[in-house]
Protein backbone atom coordinates (compact mmCIF):
# COMPACT_ATOMS: atom_id res chain seq x y z
CA UNK A 1 0.00 0.00 0.00
CA UNK A 2 2.94 2.66 0.45
CA UNK A 3 4.64 1.78 -2.80
CA UNK A 4 0.56 2.37 -4.08
CA UNK A 5 1.43 5.99 -1.96
CA UNK A 6 4.83 6.50 -2.95
CA UNK A 7 4.24 5.41 -6.80
CA UNK A 8 4.34 8.97 -7.86
CA UNK A 9 7.85 9.55 -6.40
CA UNK A 10 9.30 6.76 -8.53
CA UNK A 11 9.87 9.37 -11.29
CA UNK A 12 12.46 12.41 -11.23
CA UNK A 13 9.98 14.45 -13.15
CA UNK A 14 7.43 14.13 -10.54
CA UNK A 15 10.20 14.72 -7.68
CA UNK A 16 10.88 17.78 -9.38
CA UNK A 17 6.82 18.82 -9.96
CA UNK A 18 6.67 17.98 -6.53
CA UNK A 19 9.54 20.95 -5.39
CA UNK A 20 8.04 23.30 -7.75
CA UNK A 21 4.61 22.84 -6.21
CA UNK A 22 5.75 23.06 -2.72
CA UNK A 23 8.09 26.23 -3.64
CA UNK A 24 5.41 27.91 -5.88
CA UNK A 25 2.58 27.29 -3.44
CA UNK A 26 4.10 28.76 0.05
CA UNK A 27 5.71 32.06 -2.01
CA UNK A 28 2.07 32.88 -3.76
CA UNK A 29 0.30 32.39 -0.61
CA UNK A 30 2.81 33.97 1.02
CA UNK A 31 2.88 37.34 -1.15
CA UNK A 32 -0.69 36.49 -1.73
CA UNK A 33 -1.38 37.69 1.97
CA UNK A 34 -0.22 41.69 1.13
CA UNK A 35 -2.41 41.23 -2.54
CA UNK A 36 -5.14 40.06 -0.50
CA UNK A 37 -4.82 43.13 2.33
CA UNK A 38 -3.86 45.46 -0.56
CA UNK A 39 -6.47 44.54 -2.77
CA UNK A 40 -3.77 44.19 -5.56
CA UNK A 41 -5.21 40.87 -7.05
CA UNK A 42 -6.41 42.52 -10.30
CA UNK A 43 -2.41 43.59 -10.73
CA UNK A 44 -1.49 40.07 -9.75
CA UNK A 45 -3.75 38.64 -13.04
CA UNK A 46 -2.80 42.06 -14.84
CA UNK A 47 1.26 41.14 -14.83
CA UNK A 48 0.63 37.64 -15.26
CA UNK A 49 -1.27 38.32 -18.58
CA UNK A 50 1.23 40.68 -19.61
CA UNK A 51 3.97 38.32 -19.72
CA UNK A 52 2.90 35.96 -22.18
CA UNK A 53 4.08 39.15 -24.62
CA UNK A 54 7.82 38.25 -22.51
CA UNK A 55 7.38 34.98 -23.38
CA UNK A 56 7.06 35.35 -27.09
CA UNK A 57 9.50 37.95 -27.34
CA UNK A 58 11.96 35.91 -25.91
CA UNK A 59 10.89 33.25 -28.35
CA UNK A 60 11.47 35.26 -31.04
CA UNK A 61 14.62 36.19 -30.00
CA UNK A 62 15.90 33.08 -28.95
CA UNK A 63 16.08 34.23 -25.06
CA UNK A 64 15.02 32.05 -22.01
CA UNK A 65 11.30 32.42 -21.67
CA UNK A 66 11.88 33.16 -17.79
CA UNK A 67 14.00 36.11 -18.93
CA UNK A 68 11.81 37.35 -21.28
CA UNK A 69 8.42 37.01 -19.11
CA UNK A 70 10.58 38.32 -16.04
CA UNK A 71 11.80 41.32 -17.88
CA UNK A 72 8.04 42.25 -19.04
CA UNK A 73 6.32 41.34 -15.84
CA UNK A 74 8.53 43.43 -13.65
CA UNK A 75 8.21 46.52 -16.24
CA UNK A 76 4.43 45.64 -16.00
CA UNK A 77 4.76 45.91 -12.32
CA UNK A 78 6.40 49.39 -12.23
CA UNK A 79 4.02 50.68 -15.11
CA UNK A 80 1.47 49.98 -12.68
CA UNK A 81 2.74 51.27 -9.86
CA UNK A 82 3.57 54.33 -11.32
CA UNK A 83 0.57 54.95 -13.00
CA UNK A 84 -1.07 54.26 -9.31
CA UNK A 85 1.34 57.60 -8.02
CA UNK A 86 0.30 59.66 -10.38
CA UNK A 87 -3.48 59.23 -10.11
CA UNK A 88 -4.73 60.09 -13.34
CA UNK A 89 -6.27 57.45 -14.57
CA UNK A 90 -8.26 54.96 -12.32
CA UNK A 91 -5.96 51.93 -11.54
CA UNK A 92 -7.99 49.65 -13.03
CA UNK A 93 -8.84 51.16 -16.17
CA UNK A 94 -4.84 51.58 -16.74
CA UNK A 95 -4.44 47.82 -15.55
CA UNK A 96 -7.39 46.66 -18.11
CA UNK A 97 -6.01 48.62 -20.61
CA UNK A 98 -2.27 47.65 -20.07
CA UNK A 99 -2.87 43.84 -19.60
CA UNK A 100 -5.06 42.67 -22.13
CA UNK A 101 -3.04 44.96 -24.64
CA UNK A 102 0.26 43.31 -23.97
CA UNK A 103 -1.71 39.84 -24.06
CA UNK A 104 -2.71 40.40 -27.46
CA UNK A 105 0.81 41.76 -28.52
CA UNK A 106 1.66 38.54 -27.65
CA UNK A 107 -1.09 36.61 -29.77
CA UNK A 108 -0.46 38.65 -32.05
CA UNK A 109 3.16 37.91 -32.76
CA UNK A 110 2.70 34.43 -32.26
CA UNK A 111 0.27 34.05 -34.76
CA UNK A 112 2.81 35.73 -37.35
CA UNK A 113 5.02 32.89 -36.83
CA UNK A 114 4.80 30.01 -39.50
CA UNK A 115 5.84 27.94 -37.34
CA UNK A 116 5.68 27.55 -33.42
CA UNK A 117 6.89 25.61 -30.93
CA UNK A 118 5.86 27.20 -27.77
CA UNK A 119 3.00 25.52 -25.43
CA UNK A 120 0.51 27.97 -25.51
CA UNK A 121 -1.62 25.72 -23.61
CA UNK A 122 1.17 25.19 -20.82
CA UNK A 123 1.95 28.85 -20.85
CA UNK A 124 -1.99 29.58 -20.34
CA UNK A 125 -2.56 26.66 -17.98
CA UNK A 126 0.55 25.17 -16.52
CA UNK A 127 2.61 22.15 -17.26
CA UNK A 128 4.69 21.26 -13.83
CA UNK A 129 5.75 18.11 -15.08
CA UNK A 130 7.61 19.78 -17.70
CA UNK A 131 9.95 21.88 -14.81
CA UNK A 132 13.33 21.02 -15.85
CA UNK A 133 16.08 20.39 -13.46
CA UNK A 134 17.46 23.94 -14.48
CA UNK A 135 14.20 25.37 -13.99
CA UNK A 136 13.97 24.17 -10.27
CA UNK A 137 17.25 25.71 -9.70
CA UNK A 138 15.99 28.92 -11.08
CA UNK A 139 12.58 28.67 -9.14
CA UNK A 140 14.85 28.19 -5.40
CA UNK A 141 16.70 31.18 -6.13
CA UNK A 142 14.26 33.69 -6.79
CA UNK A 143 11.94 31.90 -4.31
CA UNK A 144 14.87 32.66 -1.92
CA UNK A 145 15.29 36.23 -3.40
CA UNK A 146 12.19 37.04 -3.17
CA UNK A 147 11.41 35.66 0.92
CA UNK A 148 14.63 37.30 1.92
CA UNK A 149 13.52 40.79 0.80
CA UNK A 150 9.96 40.35 1.97
CA UNK A 151 12.02 39.07 5.68
CA UNK A 152 14.10 42.81 5.62
CA UNK A 153 11.35 44.93 4.34
CA UNK A 154 9.07 42.82 7.16
CA UNK A 155 7.82 46.02 9.56
CA UNK A 156 7.72 49.15 6.86
CA UNK A 157 5.51 46.95 4.54
CA UNK A 158 3.07 45.79 7.10
CA UNK A 159 3.10 49.69 8.23
CA UNK A 160 2.68 50.77 4.39
CA UNK A 161 0.00 47.54 4.11
CA UNK A 162 -2.18 49.20 7.15
CA UNK A 163 -1.70 53.05 6.83
CA UNK A 164 0.41 54.50 4.22
CA UNK A 165 -0.30 58.12 5.14
CA UNK A 166 1.21 58.39 8.64
CA UNK A 167 3.40 55.62 7.78
CA UNK A 168 4.83 57.82 5.16
CA UNK A 169 4.73 61.00 7.67
CA UNK A 170 6.84 58.97 10.18
CA UNK A 171 9.29 58.66 7.71
CA UNK A 172 9.20 55.07 6.27
CA UNK A 173 9.74 55.20 2.18
CA UNK A 174 6.35 53.94 1.18
CA UNK A 175 7.03 54.59 -2.52
CA UNK A 176 10.01 52.70 -2.50
CA UNK A 177 8.27 49.52 -0.29
CA UNK A 178 5.28 49.78 -2.55
CA UNK A 179 7.48 49.28 -5.89
CA UNK A 180 9.43 46.64 -4.49
CA UNK A 181 6.40 44.65 -3.54
CA UNK A 182 5.25 44.99 -6.99
CA UNK A 183 8.70 44.05 -8.58
CA UNK A 184 8.44 40.66 -5.57
CA UNK A 185 4.84 39.64 -7.19
CA UNK A 186 6.05 40.08 -10.55
CA UNK A 187 8.85 37.77 -9.57
CA UNK A 188 6.61 35.57 -7.75
CA UNK A 189 4.02 35.16 -10.80
CA UNK A 190 6.61 34.20 -13.15
CA UNK A 191 8.64 31.17 -11.14
CA UNK A 192 4.68 30.53 -11.07
CA UNK A 193 4.04 30.48 -14.68
CA UNK A 194 5.37 26.97 -15.72
CA UNK A 195 3.83 25.34 -12.34
CA UNK A 196 0.32 26.88 -12.19
CA UNK A 197 -0.12 29.22 -15.99
CA UNK A 198 -0.90 32.28 -16.64
CA UNK A 199 -4.57 32.24 -15.93
CA UNK A 200 -4.65 30.44 -12.66
CA UNK A 201 -1.71 31.90 -10.95
CA UNK A 202 -4.34 34.70 -9.87
CA UNK A 203 -5.97 32.22 -8.03
CA UNK A 204 -2.86 31.03 -6.14
CA UNK A 205 -2.24 34.23 -4.85
CA UNK A 206 -5.14 35.34 -3.46
CA UNK A 207 -7.43 32.38 -2.54
CA UNK A 208 -5.23 30.59 0.24
CA UNK A 209 -4.90 34.48 1.84
CA UNK A 210 -8.54 34.64 1.47
CA UNK A 211 -9.30 31.55 3.29
CA UNK A 212 -6.40 32.45 6.22
CA UNK A 213 -7.99 35.98 6.14
CA UNK A 214 -11.75 33.84 7.28
CA UNK A 215 -9.80 32.46 10.03
CA UNK A 216 -7.66 35.06 11.58
CA UNK A 217 -7.99 38.55 13.12
CA UNK A 218 -3.63 38.94 13.36
CA UNK A 219 -1.74 39.68 10.84
CA UNK A 220 1.48 36.78 11.77
CA UNK A 221 -1.06 34.23 11.98
CA UNK A 222 -2.64 35.29 8.87
CA UNK A 223 0.95 35.25 7.18
CA UNK A 224 1.46 31.41 7.99
CA UNK A 225 -1.53 30.42 7.66
CA UNK A 226 -1.83 31.38 4.14
CA UNK A 227 1.57 30.01 3.50
CA UNK A 228 0.66 26.84 5.60
CA UNK A 229 -2.71 26.43 2.95
CA UNK A 230 -0.68 27.19 0.18
CA UNK A 231 1.66 24.55 0.44
CA UNK A 232 -0.16 21.86 1.08
CA UNK A 233 -2.90 22.24 -1.20
CA UNK A 234 -0.15 22.72 -4.20
CA UNK A 235 1.73 19.46 -3.10
CA UNK A 236 -2.22 17.63 -2.21
CA UNK A 237 -3.33 18.69 -5.60
CA UNK A 238 -0.43 17.40 -7.48
CA UNK A 239 -0.73 14.44 -5.73
CA UNK A 240 -4.23 14.14 -6.73
CA UNK A 241 -3.62 15.36 -10.10
CA UNK A 242 -1.69 12.14 -10.19
CA UNK A 243 -4.24 9.36 -9.69
CA UNK A 244 -7.24 11.35 -11.04
CA UNK A 245 -5.22 11.53 -14.18
CA UNK A 246 -6.15 15.53 -14.65
CA UNK A 247 -4.45 18.60 -15.22
CA UNK A 248 -2.18 19.40 -12.15
CA UNK A 249 -2.42 22.97 -11.81
CA UNK A 250 -6.22 22.99 -12.80
CA UNK A 251 -6.56 20.16 -9.87
CA UNK A 252 -4.64 22.22 -7.50
CA UNK A 253 -6.99 25.45 -7.86
CA UNK A 254 -9.90 23.47 -7.55
CA UNK A 255 -8.63 22.42 -4.13
CA UNK A 256 -7.60 25.76 -3.09
CA UNK A 257 -11.27 26.97 -3.83
CA UNK A 258 -12.52 24.07 -2.09
CA UNK A 259 -10.61 24.81 1.21
CA UNK A 260 -11.76 28.72 0.71
CA UNK A 261 -15.14 27.87 0.75
CA UNK A 262 -14.88 25.21 3.58
CA UNK A 263 -13.29 28.22 5.77
CA UNK A 264 -16.09 30.17 4.72
CA UNK A 265 -18.87 27.73 5.82
CA UNK A 266 -16.90 26.34 9.37
CA UNK A 267 -16.39 30.04 9.76
CA UNK A 268 -20.32 30.95 9.49
CA UNK A 269 -21.36 28.40 11.98
CA UNK A 270 -19.07 29.51 14.76
CA UNK A 271 -20.65 32.94 14.22
CA UNK A 272 -24.20 31.10 14.35
CA UNK A 273 -23.19 28.98 17.58
CA UNK A 274 -24.73 30.25 20.38
CA UNK B 1 13.44 76.80 22.83
CA UNK B 2 14.62 75.72 19.38
CA UNK B 3 12.30 76.19 16.86
CA UNK B 4 10.55 73.16 15.37
CA UNK B 5 8.02 74.46 12.25
CA UNK B 6 9.00 77.37 10.34
CA UNK B 7 6.56 78.05 7.45
CA UNK B 8 7.72 81.09 4.86
CA UNK B 9 4.80 82.15 2.77
CA UNK B 10 3.70 78.67 2.61
CA UNK B 11 1.52 78.38 -0.36
CA UNK B 12 0.08 74.88 -1.31
CA UNK B 13 -2.17 74.44 -4.50
CA UNK B 14 -4.43 71.07 -5.46
CA UNK B 15 -4.64 71.24 -9.43
CA UNK B 16 -6.21 74.81 -9.78
CA UNK B 17 -7.40 75.32 -6.14
CA UNK B 18 -5.19 77.46 -3.65
CA UNK B 19 -5.44 75.56 -0.10
CA UNK B 20 -3.54 77.67 1.65
CA UNK B 21 -2.03 81.01 0.53
CA UNK B 22 1.13 82.28 1.87
CA UNK B 23 1.30 81.21 5.40
CA UNK B 24 3.68 81.96 8.11
CA UNK B 25 4.42 80.02 11.19
CA UNK B 26 6.35 79.11 13.87
CA UNK B 27 6.48 76.65 16.58
CA UNK B 28 8.37 76.67 18.91
CA UNK B 29 9.63 73.52 21.13
CA UNK B 30 7.87 73.10 24.13
CA UNK B 31 4.47 74.92 22.78
CA UNK B 32 1.03 73.62 21.89
CA UNK B 33 -0.63 75.82 18.28
CA UNK B 34 -3.83 75.62 18.02
CA UNK B 35 -5.36 75.54 13.96
CA UNK B 36 -9.16 77.39 13.98
CA UNK B 37 -10.70 77.78 10.43
CA UNK B 38 -14.00 76.71 8.97
CA UNK B 39 -14.42 73.46 7.02
CA UNK B 40 -12.05 73.33 3.55
CA UNK B 41 -9.75 76.56 5.09
CA UNK B 42 -6.91 74.09 4.70
CA UNK B 43 -6.21 73.43 8.32
CA UNK B 44 -5.66 69.59 7.18
CA UNK B 45 -3.55 70.48 4.17
CA UNK B 46 -0.81 72.72 6.47
CA UNK B 47 -0.26 69.61 8.80
CA UNK B 48 0.10 67.72 5.91
CA UNK B 49 2.55 70.00 4.45
CA UNK B 50 4.25 70.16 7.96
CA UNK B 51 4.31 66.46 7.56
CA UNK B 52 5.87 66.66 4.22
CA UNK B 53 2.76 64.73 2.76
CA UNK B 54 2.47 67.45 0.21
CA UNK B 55 4.59 69.66 -1.80
CA UNK B 56 4.13 73.53 -1.55
CA UNK B 57 3.99 75.30 -4.94
CA UNK B 58 5.64 78.12 -3.07
CA UNK B 59 7.51 79.08 0.22
CA UNK B 60 8.94 76.29 2.16
CA UNK B 61 8.49 74.96 5.36
CA UNK B 62 11.30 73.87 7.55
CA UNK B 63 10.97 71.30 10.66
CA UNK B 64 14.02 71.57 12.99
CA UNK B 65 15.93 73.28 9.92
CA UNK B 66 15.13 71.10 7.42
CA UNK B 67 13.17 69.66 4.53
CA UNK B 68 10.20 67.56 6.60
CA UNK B 69 10.90 64.38 4.31
CA UNK B 70 14.68 64.53 4.70
CA UNK B 71 14.24 63.89 9.08
CA UNK B 72 15.37 60.59 10.14
CA UNK B 73 12.84 58.17 10.26
CA UNK B 74 10.27 58.63 13.61
CA UNK B 75 11.08 62.54 13.61
CA UNK B 76 6.80 63.07 13.27
CA UNK B 77 4.27 61.67 14.10
CA UNK B 78 0.94 62.85 12.31
CA UNK B 79 -2.49 61.68 13.23
CA UNK B 80 -4.97 62.65 10.35
CA UNK B 81 -8.66 63.69 10.81
CA UNK B 82 -9.83 60.38 9.58
CA UNK B 83 -8.12 57.62 9.72
CA UNK B 84 -8.53 55.85 6.11
CA UNK B 85 -7.84 52.40 7.03
CA UNK B 86 -8.91 49.20 6.28
CA UNK B 87 -10.63 48.52 9.63
CA UNK B 88 -11.25 44.49 8.62
CA UNK B 89 -7.44 44.75 8.57
CA UNK B 90 -6.28 41.58 10.97
CA UNK B 91 -4.78 43.65 13.37
CA UNK B 92 -5.78 44.25 17.36
CA UNK B 93 -4.80 47.86 19.34
CA UNK B 94 -1.12 46.42 20.65
CA UNK B 95 -0.23 45.80 16.76
CA UNK B 96 -1.18 49.12 15.33
CA UNK B 97 0.35 50.60 18.73
CA UNK B 98 3.35 48.66 17.66
CA UNK B 99 3.76 49.88 14.88
CA UNK B 100 4.95 53.37 16.12
CA UNK B 101 8.18 51.71 16.84
CA UNK B 102 8.30 50.63 13.03
CA UNK B 103 10.31 54.12 11.71
CA UNK B 104 12.40 53.80 14.61
CA UNK B 105 13.92 50.04 14.26
CA UNK B 106 16.35 48.54 11.84
CA UNK B 107 15.65 45.78 9.64
CA UNK B 108 16.00 42.27 10.94
CA UNK B 109 16.00 43.57 14.69
CA UNK B 110 13.69 41.84 17.22
CA UNK B 111 11.37 43.47 18.89
CA UNK B 112 13.35 44.82 21.73
CA UNK B 113 12.26 45.15 25.40
CA UNK B 114 12.43 48.92 25.16
CA UNK B 115 9.98 48.58 22.43
CA UNK B 116 7.64 46.16 24.59
CA UNK B 117 8.11 49.28 27.57
CA UNK B 118 6.87 52.24 24.95
CA UNK B 119 4.29 50.47 23.63
CA UNK B 120 3.05 49.36 27.53
CA UNK B 121 3.69 53.25 28.20
CA UNK B 122 1.44 54.58 25.19
CA UNK B 123 -1.22 52.43 25.60
CA UNK B 124 -1.10 53.21 29.46
CA UNK B 125 -1.18 56.84 28.67
CA UNK B 126 -4.15 56.65 26.38
CA UNK B 127 -6.13 54.47 28.92
CA UNK B 128 -6.20 51.86 26.30
CA UNK B 129 -4.46 49.31 28.42
CA UNK B 130 -7.68 47.48 28.72
CA UNK B 131 -8.32 47.03 24.84
CA UNK B 132 -5.08 46.22 23.68
CA UNK B 133 -6.25 42.30 22.81
CA UNK B 134 -8.98 43.74 20.91
CA UNK B 135 -9.92 43.78 16.89
CA UNK B 136 -9.56 47.54 15.22
CA UNK B 137 -12.95 46.86 13.90
CA UNK B 138 -14.76 46.90 17.59
CA UNK B 139 -13.16 49.89 18.51
CA UNK B 140 -15.93 52.93 19.49
CA UNK B 141 -14.61 56.71 17.89
CA UNK B 142 -13.18 57.55 20.59
CA UNK B 143 -11.18 54.22 21.41
CA UNK B 144 -10.15 54.39 17.82
CA UNK B 145 -8.64 58.06 17.89
CA UNK B 146 -6.71 56.47 21.28
CA UNK B 147 -5.17 53.95 19.62
CA UNK B 148 -3.89 55.96 16.90
CA UNK B 149 -2.91 58.99 19.36
CA UNK B 150 -0.93 56.20 21.46
CA UNK B 151 0.62 54.46 18.24
CA UNK B 152 2.01 58.35 17.53
CA UNK B 153 3.46 58.72 21.03
CA UNK B 154 4.60 55.43 20.58
CA UNK B 155 6.90 56.60 18.02
CA UNK B 156 9.13 58.75 20.50
CA UNK B 157 8.51 61.42 18.16
CA UNK B 158 10.09 65.35 18.46
CA UNK B 159 7.56 67.16 16.59
CA UNK B 160 3.33 65.91 16.88
CA UNK B 161 0.65 66.81 14.22
CA UNK B 162 -2.85 66.27 15.77
CA UNK B 163 -5.80 66.79 12.84
CA UNK B 164 -9.42 67.42 15.21
CA UNK B 165 -8.64 65.02 17.74
CA UNK B 166 -11.77 65.85 19.46
CA UNK B 167 -14.13 65.31 16.63
CA UNK B 168 -16.43 62.88 17.89
CA UNK B 169 -15.14 62.41 21.19
CA UNK B 170 -17.09 62.38 24.04
CA UNK B 171 -16.17 64.63 26.72
CA UNK B 172 -14.40 62.65 29.04
CA UNK B 173 -12.34 61.52 26.48
CA UNK B 174 -11.36 64.95 25.22
CA UNK B 175 -10.53 66.08 28.98
CA UNK B 176 -8.04 63.37 29.25
CA UNK B 177 -6.73 64.06 25.68
CA UNK B 178 -5.81 67.70 26.90
CA UNK B 179 -4.26 66.68 29.96
CA UNK B 180 -2.21 64.49 27.89
CA UNK B 181 -1.39 66.97 25.17
CA UNK B 182 -0.59 69.47 27.64
CA UNK B 183 1.91 67.25 29.97
CA UNK B 184 4.10 66.12 26.48
CA UNK B 185 4.24 70.09 25.93
CA UNK B 186 5.04 70.78 29.44
CA UNK B 187 7.97 67.44 28.72
CA UNK B 188 9.07 69.90 25.28
CA UNK B 189 7.33 68.26 22.68
CA UNK B 190 6.05 70.91 20.24
CA UNK B 191 2.49 70.11 19.38
CA UNK B 192 0.37 71.21 16.31
CA UNK B 193 -3.33 70.64 16.78
CA UNK B 194 -6.03 71.75 14.27
CA UNK B 195 -9.98 71.82 16.04
CA UNK B 196 -13.51 73.26 15.85
CA UNK B 197 -13.83 73.55 19.94
CA UNK B 198 -12.98 77.43 20.29
CA UNK B 199 -14.85 77.54 23.78
CA UNK B 200 -11.92 75.67 25.14
CA UNK B 201 -9.06 76.72 23.02
CA UNK B 202 -7.68 79.12 25.56
CA UNK B 203 -6.75 75.20 27.78
CA UNK B 204 -5.44 73.59 25.20
CA UNK B 205 -2.74 75.95 23.61
CA UNK B 206 -0.21 78.36 23.90
CA UNK B 207 -0.80 79.98 21.20
CA UNK B 208 -3.77 80.53 18.55
CA UNK B 209 -4.16 80.21 14.39
CA UNK B 210 -6.96 81.76 12.60
CA UNK B 211 -6.65 79.84 8.99
CA UNK B 212 -8.92 80.40 6.09
CA UNK B 213 -6.17 79.53 2.85
CA UNK B 214 -4.70 82.57 4.62
CA UNK B 215 -3.52 83.51 8.09
CA UNK B 216 -6.37 85.67 9.54
CA UNK B 217 -4.87 86.09 13.51
CA UNK B 218 -2.27 84.97 15.40
CA UNK B 219 -1.34 85.28 18.60
CA UNK B 220 -2.88 84.35 22.44
CA UNK B 221 -6.00 82.29 22.68
CA UNK B 222 -7.66 84.77 24.40
CA UNK B 223 -6.74 87.98 22.16
CA UNK B 224 -7.18 85.96 19.05
CA UNK B 225 -10.64 85.05 20.33
CA UNK B 226 -11.82 88.46 21.25
CA UNK B 227 -10.26 90.23 18.20
CA UNK B 228 -13.78 88.29 16.46
CA UNK B 229 -11.02 87.05 13.43
CA UNK B 230 -13.34 83.42 13.49
CA UNK B 231 -16.87 85.15 14.08
CA UNK B 232 -15.91 87.54 10.89
CA UNK B 233 -14.93 84.26 8.36
CA UNK B 234 -18.10 82.15 10.11
CA UNK B 235 -20.05 84.92 8.38
CA UNK B 236 -17.87 84.59 5.24
CA UNK B 237 -18.27 81.08 5.18
CA UNK B 238 -22.00 81.76 5.68
CA UNK B 239 -22.58 83.76 2.66
CA UNK B 240 -20.34 81.01 0.78
CA UNK B 241 -22.36 78.39 1.59
CA UNK B 242 -25.53 80.00 0.70
CA UNK B 243 -24.30 81.06 -2.70
CA UNK B 244 -23.24 77.65 -3.43
CA UNK B 245 -26.59 76.33 -2.74
CA UNK B 246 -28.10 78.91 -5.30
CA UNK B 247 -25.61 77.87 -7.90
CA UNK B 248 -26.95 74.32 -7.16
CA UNK B 249 -30.49 75.11 -7.58
CA UNK B 250 -29.70 77.03 -10.79
CA UNK B 251 -27.29 73.91 -12.03
CA UNK B 252 -30.32 71.60 -11.26
CA UNK B 253 -32.89 73.98 -12.52
CA UNK B 254 -30.77 74.21 -16.18
CA UNK B 255 -30.48 70.39 -16.38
Amino acid sequence: MIDALLAPFQYEFMQRAFVAALVVGTLCSTIGTYVVLRKLSFIGDGIAHASFAGIVIAYLRGMDYYVGAAIVAVLTALGIGYVTRRGKVSLDTAIGVLFTGAFALGVFLMSRLPTYNIDLQGFLFGNILAVSRGDIVLILVLAALVFAVLIVIYRPLLYTSFDPVVAEASGIPVALIDYVLLVLLALTIVISLEAVGIVLVAALLVTPAATAYQLTRRFRRMLGLSALIGAICAVAGLYASYYLHAASGATIVLLVTLVFFMAMVSKRRWRSAP
Amino acid sequence: MAIAVRAHELTVRYDRVLALDRVNLTLDEGQALGIVGPNGSGKSTLLKAVAGLIAPVGGSIQVFGGAPRSQPPGTIAYVPQVEAVDWSFPANVYDVVAMGRFPRMRALAPFSKHDREVVDAALAALHIGDLRHRHISQLSGGQQQRAFIARAIAQEPRLLLLDEPTTGVDAATEEALREFVRELVARGMPVLMTTHDLERAAEWFDRLMVVDRRVLAEGDPATVLESGAYAGIREHVHTHGHLRTDATQEHAEHD
